[in-house]
């Protein structure tokens, strides 16, 4: 069995009296597609903070390619391959879409041409191809969110992290962009996602860890997680399984 | 020629035009308190392009750019009157010495994640230190100040002919412009650009900001140095409060803003605009000490308030130029 | 070195002055708490106060009576200024309002600069000359008189941000803008009260000031730097911490002044301020960077 791409081993975040992560433990596998779901406030952003290097652990270790990546900053994590897109969508509003994929792109291309050119070949893949010499403050969500997927994507990353990069968009423009995050899967690069959006989930991991309270309870297939029960008592609240299990067996 | 070559030359001619129409200027005009003035308004463009590069490019602005000045002012001073060194030497030495201390201050600075209101203060904190150090230390001649002998041969760095002195002020102006816009088309230029825009996101794309924020003050003492080595030669005299007060801080950001931060032409555009009404206020209301910087004073708000992309936003509104810095 | 009873005559000396410094460094902190803006224009609005009060002084009314006309009159021009000119010039974004207040400094200062020619004037008060002896020390009067001064503005501070019904909308403000916005405070009134306190306040320290120091163009010049490394130190925002650290400060440069010299006991407290920005931004006192 080969290692998986990016293990993240009992790792905990304290941010003074707040515990965030809880010893979160998983591993996901290269060319997979994973998803990290969970109630507001699990820690979810936080353990992506920790994967791409915005924050320090407090405890345990996170390898990436088998190599404990812990010390190292956010832009030297970028060039061994690890990408993010953030929740809140940070364009750099001063310059146009072109110019802010570019930016991604030069980190595997020195020459302005290149990275010029690599800028609008990625912007292809998104769909903004259309919006390449508009100023990016003049998006709208779904096209400030392509664009943080589109400069991701530009830095040729092997792990991508996605925060929560269909938050906001309307069902057809979700359904817009499951193709998209497809095609990067099939291009090469392992995505680990953090996701509300339960059809995205469905339709796009194959393994989903469920964060709640910093702390994973539960992991598997999209289809076995949802039906555990605890994980629906994280969402629903205290005895939520229990009644809707007497609801089933009611109307069974 | 080959397209490269073209698009080479498509990106530079700008500036070298408008460095050659300048250039004619001592040729029309041979009234030496005008050729002063320009001189004068041509080093406040070269500090102010050196401000530029890190707070209109970089977004990290400089309060205290006096530091970089009066080390380049008494760099080229000391390094002739005490060491003998020969002028010219003295002057790239005088801009090493500047880029030194750029980034000296900027690796304290950054490393320790100052920035926005901080990073204003902490340079002009720095500043005002080398001011007192200046004014009160043997070596640069305390408050006396220091003088540089008068000795007028090209050799010197020191010329009989204003009109050298405003050719060789052009020179520098020129280059600095060639510079920024070479960096423009460069990859630092995009990181900088980027870094300023937004620090967090340059990071998680792979941008190592704390290298480039330091290769870009040193960049810009260089040139702000540049400004204090030539003031020296051109005056012959400097002290502490010349070399390191608030007025050069405060005229080399005035410049590029008002002229349009983050471009190539901002800070020659503004220095011309800023020296020019200075000389007109002047002119018609007498040498009233004072107004001509509560002039700049009222420009700064001014800009800020109406055109918070200066002179160069304007005129690029007028006509579509190529413009890389801020969009609104 | 020194015999003790001139290290603690220089450390009261110290309180003296810092207790000015405090003054004006409460002006300052206070503003950046609400407005999360360093007012720069802070010296030269010191020294408008001061030039007022000369000429107040010159019209036979004394600093210590001509204060309570001047600072609400400063209250006054200080509200007007953030909410007619620095507001709405800035758009709201931080790095404007930082060149704002700048070029206001400059036309503040210069502005009296013009008017006023570039001469040092003093002024004559009849308790100019009186001290009160401790024995190894005489503290000059209106230096003894600053202290109270501002004690009394400290306590009057306090009891205006926590037992007034203003108060409670400023801290509301410097908390959490949003939330003060929703529950119907008049965020824009707010800021503008907020620099017209402070305002207020220069214009007390002016008063108190002046019969020790005296008045020209870049008189509050002087202040301005050492006004930003007592906020820095106590902590950006914490009106106590600015109290605490402007004594601090005093005792600081005093101290530097007795073992470095004269012409480098400013030093001694811009190396200070650089090492806190340095390491500790948010200072003893501050809650956030």
């Amino acid at each position: 069995m080969t290692a998986p791409l990016l293990r993240v081993e009992n790792v905990s975040k304290r941010f003074g009296g707040l515990l965030a992560v809880d010893s979160a433990s998983f591993s996901v596998e290269s060319g997979s597609i994973a998803g990290l779901i969970g109630p507001n406030g699990a820690g979810k952003t936080t353990l992506f903070a920790l994967i791409s290097g915005f924050e320090k652990p407090t405890s345990g270790r996170i390898l990436f390619r088998g190599v404990d990546i812990g010390a190292l900053a956010p832009h030297k994590r970028a060039a061994l391959g690890i990408a993010r897109t953030f929740q809140i969508a940070q364009p750099f509003a001063g310059l146009s879409v072109r110019e802010n994929i570019a930016v991604g792109a030069h980190l595997r291309h020195a020459g302005r041409d290149e990275a010029l050119a690599k800028a609008a070949a990625v912007s292809r893949l998104v769909g903004l191809a259309d919006r390449l010499d508009m100023s990016a403050s003049s998006l709208t969500v779904a096209g400030r969110k392509r664009l943080e997927l589109a400069r991701a994507l530009a830095t040729e990353p092997t792990l991508l992290l996605l925060d929560e990069v269909l938050a906001g968009l309307n069902p057809s423009e979700v359904r817009d962009v499951i193709p998209v995050i497809q095609q990067i899967r099939s291009a090469g690069v392992t995505v680990l996602m953090v996701e509300h959006v339960m059809q995205a989930v469905m339709s796009l991991c194959e393994h989903v860890f469920v964060l709640a309270q910093g702390r994973i309870i539960a992991e598997g297939s999209p289809a076995t997680v949802t039906k555990d029960p605890g994980v629906i008592e994280a969402y629903l609240g205290h005895g939520a399984a229990a009644r809707l299990a007497a609801r089933e067996r009611a109307h069974g | 020629m080959s397209p490269a070559f073209a698009d080479r030359l498509r990106a530079y001619a700008p500036m070298l035009a408008a460095a050659a129409l300048l250039a004619l200027t001592p040729l029309a005009i041979s009234a030496n308190t005008v050729l002063n003035a320009m001189v004068l308004a041509l080093l406040i463009a070269l500090a102010g392009q050196g401000w530029n590069i890190l707070a209109g490019y970089g977004g990290q602005f400089s309060f205290g750019h006096a530091a970089f000045f009066g080390t380049g002012a008494y760099g080229t001073a000391i390094l002739q009157a005490r060491f003998g060194w020969n002028a010219y030497a003295a002057f790239v030495g005088a801009i090493g010495a500047g880029a030194a201390v750029g980034g000296l201050i900027g690796f304290l600075s950054f490393r320790a994640g100052l920035r926005g209101s901080y990073f204003a203060l902490v340079t002009l904190a720095f500043a005002e230190v080398l001011r007192i150090v200046a004014n009160a230390a043997w070596f640069t001649g305390g408050a006396a100040g220091a003088l540089l002998k008068l000795d007028v041969r090209p050799e010197n760095f020191q010329f009989s002919s204003r009109a050298t002195f405003f050719w060789i002020a052009l020179g520098l102006v020129t280059f600095a412009m060639l510079a920024t816009r070479a960096l423009e088309r460069r990859r630092f230029g995009a990181y900088l650009v980027a870094i300023r825009e937004n620090e967090d996101a340059a990071k998680a794309l792979g941008v190592d900001t704390l290298k480039v924020k330091l290769q870009a003050i040193a960049l810009s003492a260089a040139i702000t140095a540049a400004a204090g080595a030539f003031y020296t030669q051109y005056f012959l005299f400097v002290d502490a409060d010349i070399a390191y007060g608030n007025w050069i801080s405060v005229e080399a950001l005035l410049a590029p803003i008002v002229g349009g931060l983050g471009t190539v032409f901002g800070p020659l555009l503004g220095a011309l605009a800023l020296h020019g009404l200075a000389e007109g206020a002047k002119a018609l209301t007498g040498r009233i000490p004072g107004l001509d910087v509560a002039l700049y004073g009222s420009l700064l708000v001014l800009a800020i308030a109406f055109a918070p992309n200066g002179l160069r936003g304007l005129l690029g509104r007028l006509g579509r130029g190529l413009s890389f810095g801020r969009a609104s | 070195m020194f015999a003790p009873e001139i290290v603690i005559a220089a450390i009261i000396n110290g309180l003296l002055t810092g207790a000015v410094y405090a003054l004006v460094s409460v002006a300052l902190t206070l503003v950046y708490g609400v407005l999360h803006i360093i007012n720069f224009a802070q010296g030269a609005m010191l020294t408008a106060a001061m030039f007022a009060a000369f000429f107040a002084q010159q019209a036979g009314v004394d600093p210590l009576i001509a204060v309570f006309g001047l600072a609400p009159l400063f209250f006054v021009l200080g509200y007007a200024m953030q909410r007619y000119l620095i507001g709405p010039a800035s758009h709201g974004k931080d790095s404007n309002i930082l060149l704002v207040t700048l070029g206001l400094a400059i036309v503040i200062e210069n502005g009296l600069l013009v008017a006023f020619g570039s001469d040092t004037r003093t002024i004559d008060v009849p308790y100019g000359f009186s001290s009160v002896d401790l024995g190894y020390v005489f503290l000059p009067m209106p230096r003894v008189i600053a202290f109270g001064v501002t004690c009394v503005v400290a306590a009057m501070l306090w009891a205006l941000l926590n037992r007034t019904d203003t108060g409670k909308a400023i801290r509301a403000v410097a908390r959490e803008k949003l939330g003060a916005a929703l529950v119907g405070i008049d965020v824009n009134h707010v800021y503008a009260v907020t620099f017209g306190i402070g305002a207020a306040c220069l214009a007390v320290a002016a008063c108190v000031l002046l019969p020790s120091y005296y008045v020209q163009p870049r008189a509050g010049d002087a202040y301005i730097l050492v006004a930003f490394t007592v906020v820095v130190l106590g902590g950006m925002g914490s009106v106590p911490g600015a109290m605490i650290g402007g004594l601090l400060i005093g005792i600081v440069e005093s101290l530097s002044g007795l073992y470095f010299g004269e012409s480098l006991g400013q030093l001694g407290i811009f190396l200070l301020f650089i090492l806190v920005l340095l390491v500790r931004p948010t200072g003893l006192f501050g809650a956030r960077a």
